[in-house]
């Protein structure tokens, strides 16, 4: 029945720029088996060989990013009149996975730019905005950054008290953001500043400048976990002035623009996670194929065996989840439910799954000569930025809720 | 400048365990993973990058076979092919198609489209034949350079650098000419994802085997597909005395 589904899809996919059928990448239109073909082949030639590399030394891979730029990775849903490649966002799932199935930390750079930086300034930013904050972040040679979480708040974004004061013709911008991802080699930032902390989240603005700029100084690089190619540090802006049309959208506009930005995220970050998921699968069934104890290799034992089923229905129950959120947000339906759903399925994936590969590798799992050890330590932050697991729960909770009417 | 005309086969991913069908006529392609033969890979990305260098005015791209070789050709299109030409040839026809035939039908179509150089993968790795470029050549009469590593423009014609067994050997030709690509003439490019895009607008002709007036009679059967023998483990032995008698006994000597 589902194939008869598909096939019928499919015949409608060709003509319809919007896919029903998601349930493999083999029952999408071809543009989308293109682009993972170009996405797989890149990510194994250019990422996969470095990224222990990037890892060992937090080096952000710069030369990977231009190439990324060139093929179009860098602003995947950003339309074609701006620079971008004007795809939707299953194309950007489907593209970022492969891209952290390389390497995690190419693939939040990937992320941020694409969703965090580019969402709002497209969804948002004046002909004028776009004409200097989009095109030129398009290639690779420039990436942005988003400034939302504070010292004092992460989860609780609207208690923001970083402050935006009218002088004269001017904004000026005082206080600090901190773990912000691409904090150093970003050329520009999105900025979430209160214009009045009395009207609490209604009097967050968003603001959209350059860096450097005189009035902001960076933090220290974050020593991390993983993810240690992309830099991550504070941003400290004192007496700050941007001109007053750095404002992005409306005063008061910018709790919405940042939950709205953030919804869109998830599916990126779901896809990140997806991506070293697939990785420590791979690198599991590799060494069990290869390891032999009692006398057979031991993807032949039971224990072994039930790990790999287990990995495998988290892995894609998760994917279905992450392609369903992108399919709804392609085809303009609500998502905010989904997103939330995809990314809190992807991250509790990925950190199973590295969890898992370690266990199955044993010994092997916790040296630096596998991969492993950095899938996991690449997988943990999955479940804490762009909203904790605990907030999407919350998120997910609310909107049913709402569905339910009660 | 010339006109340049690319043949690419879809095959068998390079990566596919390829599994030999019950009934011994063939290998399994069901459901199996398919994509460009990588040499003509390389063949494409050689025309595309003679075309960046002023050397060819239009390259088109052309492929035998069912519905699903538009898929590779349209590969070639977003590595930089201007149009494509799809030979439709399905069921049992494609299932005897043999170099022969396809040398028949490039020839003919670089007379029709008035092609300079036709150049395609030295071979194809599903039956690793090696004969189509040869043969294309033998028809047109034209020169050819065979396992090219590097091609490069000479006043009247081309300079090809061939991988031959005992190092290389470069030879001249003069245009029109048929060249088949080696593994070290270039790194084909990540078809980008404008450009796959773009690739899709680019345009795609359809064409028959009768059309071009080729008869697809095959001249050879395949008899029997089977696995190659199970390799048996070997052994260690003290001296080569020792060797020397084992090989004997085998009849290997």
């Amino acid at each position: 029945m589902l194939s008869l589904l598909c096939r019928t899809a499919n015949t409608i996919a060709k003509n319809n720029h919007h896919s029903r059928c998601i349930a493999s990448l083999s029952a999408l239109p071809e543009t989308y088996q293109m682009l993972y073909k170009t996405c797989r082949d890149f990510a194994e030639q250019e990422l996969k060989p470095n990224a222990a590399n990037f890892d060992r030394n937090h080096l952000y891979p710069a030369d990977a990013i231009k190439k990324m730029g060139e093929l179009g990775l860098m602003a995947i849903a950003t339309p074609e009149e701006f620079g971008g490649t004007g795809l939707d966002y299953l194309a950007y799932a489907i593209a970022l996975e492969e891209i952290s199935r390389g390497c995690a930390s190419a693939g939040v750079i990937m992320s941020v730019n694409n969703s965090l930086y580019l969402g709002p300034v497209n969804h948002w930013g004046t002909e004028k905005q776009k004409k200097d904050f989009v095109t030129p972040f398009c290639t690779g040679d420039q990436v942005g950054c988003f400034a939302l979480s504070e010292p004092g708040n992460g989860s609780d974004a609207g208690a923001a008290s970083t402050t935006a004061k009218i002088s004269g013709d001017k904004w000026v911008l005082n206080g600090t953001k901190c773990w912000i991802t691409n904090g150093y080699e970003s050329k520009a930032t999105v900025v979430f500043a209160t214009t009045d902390k009395s009207l609490k989240h209604k009097g967050i603005s968003a603001f959209l400048l350059p860096k450097p700029i005189k009035g902001l100084e960076l933090g220290k690089k974050e020593d991390k976990l993983g993810i240690r190619g992309s830099s991550t540090c504070s941003l400290i802006f004192e007496d700050c002035e941007i001109p007053k049309d750095a404002i992005l959208g409306e005063p008061g506009l910018g709790f919405k623009i940042a939950m709205m930005t953030l919804d869109a995220g998830r599916i990126g970050i779901a896809s990140q996670a997806l991506g070293i998921a697939q990785a420590s699968l791979d690198v599991a069934v590799e060494y069990a194929s290869k390891r032999m104890a009692f006398g057979k290799p031991i993807m032949k034992l039971q224990a072994i065996q039930n790990k790999l089923a287990d990995m495998a229905v988290q892995l894609e129950s998760a994917r279905l989840l992450t392609w369903r959120a992108a399919w709804l947000k392609d085809n303009k339906k609500p998502f905010t439910k989904e997103a939330a759903m995809a990314k809190l399925a992807a991250s509790e994936a990925a950190t199973f799954l590295s969890h898992q590969c370690i266990q199955i590798l044993g010994g092997m799992g916790y040296v630096s000569d596998m991969p492993a050890e950095r899938h996991y330590r690449d997988a943990r932050i999955t479940e804490i930025y762009e909203g904790t697991s605990e907030i999407q729960r919350l998120v997910i909770a609310g909107q049913i809720i709402k569905e339910y009417g009660v | 400048m010339s006109r340049v005309l690319v043949g690419v086969k879809r095959v068998i991913d390079y990566a596919v365990k390829v599994r030999v069908k019950p009934d011994k006529t063939g290998v399994v392609t069901d459901g199996v993973k398919h994509s460009m033969n990588p040499f003509d890979e390389i063949a494409v990305e050689e025309a595309v990058r003679m075309k960046e260098k002023k050397l060819a005015s239009e390259v088109i791209a052309v492929s035998c076979g069912p519905t699903q070789a538009q898929e590779t050709l349209r590969t070639a299109l977003a590595m930089g092919a201007d149009r494509a030409i799809h030979v439709e040839i399905a069921g049992a026809e494609y299932e005897t198609l043999q170099p022969l035939h396809v040398a028949k039908i490039l020839a003919k179509l670089s007379q029709d489209e008035k092609a300079d150089i036709v150049i395609v993968g030295k071979q194809a790795i599903d039956d690793d034949s090696n004969q189509t470029a040869q043969m294309t050549a033998a028809i047109l009469d034209w020169p050819q350079g065979t396992f090219a590593s590097k091609v490069e423009k000479s006043d009247a014609g081309l300079t090809v650098t061939r991988e031959i067994d005992g190092g290389l050997e470069v030879i001249k030709t003069k245009l029109p000419a048929v060249l088949s690509a080696d593994l070290r003439l270039n790194e084909p490019r990540y078809a980008t994802l404008p450009n796959i895009m773009k690739a899709k607008k680019k345009p795609m002709k359809k064409v028959s085997a009768k059309d071009l007036g080729v008869d697809l009679s095959p001249r050879i059967k395949v008899v029997s597909v089977e696995d190659p023998p199970v390799r048996q483990a070997g052994a260690i032995v003290p001296d080569v005395d020792t060797l020397v008698a084992k090989l004997k006994e085998g009849g290997h000597v």
